[in-house]
């Protein structure tokens, strides 16, 4: 069907309109626009969710770095720590903080990823659906459609900011995905498509200004790390949604009010490495070390 | 303007670490390789500004190269191309240069062989690249759209003869960039197709009094 969904307003009243799911909006207006089956949107969904499962099952074992050194064996310590001490809250909570550190970790590795919606955030929406799928034990038919729940979300969201952190600072990436990550956990906790929009605007909205200030431009300092955050972020958003608190500002003003926080952000702040972390003592002694050893002039 | 896709935010599947310094340049040595379409005796890669500084941590280089080598996004030749067979098929090199005039991530390729090229792009964001100089000439090639390229004598009539060939297979033109280094010497085209081109019309095109060089180089499969 020919939807206009570039906004959470559109999008809702359309699930109202038509009586529909967000993801049954979403893949029949993919269809739609790219003169698709809705079994082929549905099949090429799943193969993404495949290529995710895979980097969950090599990341968590490898213990093998990045090409700078600095990053790599992240999902490894914590899994191993949970192994021998359960975690404060409890199961779903250790896969998700390790589901996200490894799949993010495959990516510094050079090993294959779904960029969702980036590179530099690909461990969030993974470590969340994954994880609640084995918790829940969903079906493929249930992954997919929470998959496509989250796409429709970051598809709202880029509407009107690119997902880049040299457009919009980090919030634009970790952020978007944090907030896809959080629909897509309503939507497997059978929550309301309204409720899953909620959440995205929660989880935006505590994440608002976040920079995008990587140690020597590469996906690794603080990217690892900021992946497991904001995948428990997600779960703090869709918890909250679920009991129907709701945010008193709308969701397409806060993806507003991110688009004009990204416009004010310094350029320092935006993928250059030319403040923040980057520009730290710590974080410059680690630039140059790291061009040292790869021979960079 | 390009249509958005639902897989434009949850995809695409490729090798990390990053969309514009891996994927980018993995696009842009397919790009390069299409474009040049024969056995090079030796490329070299020359990378500017970001691609200069942060390209070897992010395997810039080895996304090039393994671009050139016909590798796709996604490949898993790409982490370790410096040790395998194909990337002996060629010399190559590598430069390093910065240039505030190019694009924060920006490549030459200089490619050597039985005719020398040299193909410019940039790497623009998300994995999205342009080709943006073929030799002297501008160029305007995303990979988005199936793209013929020409160079010709640059003389009245030409655009309506090729565009009438491309109009008997009833393909419609999405866009068309004309360049040239000077009035009646040598002229460029970059024509955007909706549709693919069948081989005899490329072969139709080739034939034209005064085309010196054709190419017809297909979208990036997504």
């Amino acid at each position: 069907m020919e939807y206009s969904i570039n906004t959470f307003e559109k999008l809702l009243n359309t699930c109202k309109e038509t009586n529909k799911k967000i993801y049954e909006i979403m893949q029949e207006k993919e269809a739609y626009d790219f003169e698709e089956s809705i079994i082929e949107v549905r099949e090429k969904t799943y193969k993404i969710i495949e290529v995710m499962k895979d980097a969950i099952k090599k990341g968590i074992i490898s213990k093998e770095k990045s090409i700078s050194g600095l990053c790599g064996d992240d999902a490894n310590k914590l899994s191993e720590r949970f192994r021998h001490k359960k975690a404060l809250f409890g199961s779903t909570f250790e896969k998700i903080t390790c589901y996200a550190l490894a799949t993010i970790e495959e990516n510094l590795r050079m090993n294959k990823i779904a960029a969702c919606p980036t590179a530099g955030s690909c461990g969030i929406v993974p470590a969340v659906l994954i994880a609640l799928s084995e918790e829940y034990d969903l079906s493929k038919e249930d992954e997919i459609n929470a998959l496509i729940t989250a796409g429709a979300i970051g598809y709202v969201i880029s509407s009107k900011v690119a997902p880049a952190g040299a457009v919009a600072g980090c919030q634009a990436e970790c952020g978007v995905a944090s907030a896809m990550g959080s629909a897509l956990a309503v939507e497997i906790m059978g929550g309301t498509d309204t409720q899953a929009v909620n959440a995205a605007a929660l989880a935006l909205k505590n994440i608002l200004g976040l920079t995008c200030d990587p140690v020597s431009g590469l996906v690794e300092i603080p990217c690892v790390k900021r992946n497991a955050f904001l995948a428990i972020h997600a779960v703090t958003a869709a918890e909250i949604s679920l009991s129907g608190i709701e945010t008193k500002i709308p969701p397409d003003e806060i993806v507003d009010a991110m688009l004009q926080t990204g416009q004010l952000m310094s350029p320092l702040l935006k993928e250059t490495s030319q403040g923040g972390l980057a520009t730290t003592k710590s974080g410059k002694l680690i630039n140059e070390n790291m061009r040292k050893k790869l021979l960079i002039k | 303007m390009k249509q958005r896709s639902l897989f434009d935010i949850i995809s695409p599947v490729m090798t990390g670490p990053s969309s514009s310094h891996t994927a980018g340049a993995v696009r842009l040595g397919l790009m390069a390789k299409n474009i040049y379409n024969s056995l090079p005796e030796k490329v070299t890669f020359r990378l500017y500004n970001s691609f200069a500084q942060t390209g070897k941590g992010h395997g810039t280089d080895k996304g090039l190269l393994a671009g050139f080598l016909g590798c796709s996004v996604d490949s898993e030749k790409i982490k370790n191309i410096f040790d395998l067979n194909e990337a002996k098929k060629f010399q190559y090199a590598y430069e390093y240069e910065q240039d505030p005039d190019r694009h924060p991530n920006a490549v030459d390729f200089i490619i050597e062989g039985d005719m020398n090229m040299t193909i410019s792009g940039n790497s623009v964001g998300a994995g999205n690249i342009e080709i943006v100089k073929i030799d002297d000439f501008a160029a305007k090639i995303s990979g988005e759209f199936n793209t013929l390229i020409l160079f010709y004598k640059d003389k009245p009539g030409m655009i309506s003869k090729v565009s009438s060939l491309i109009q008997k297979e009833n393909i419609n033109i999405a866009s068309l960039d004309c360049d040239r280094n000077a009035r009646g010497q040598t002229a460029s085209m970059c024509i955007c197709l909706d549709g693919k081109l069948p081989c005899n019309i490329v072969y139709d095109i080739e034939k034209i009094e005064d085309v010196y060089f054709v190419r017809n180089v297909d979208k990036f499969e997504v």
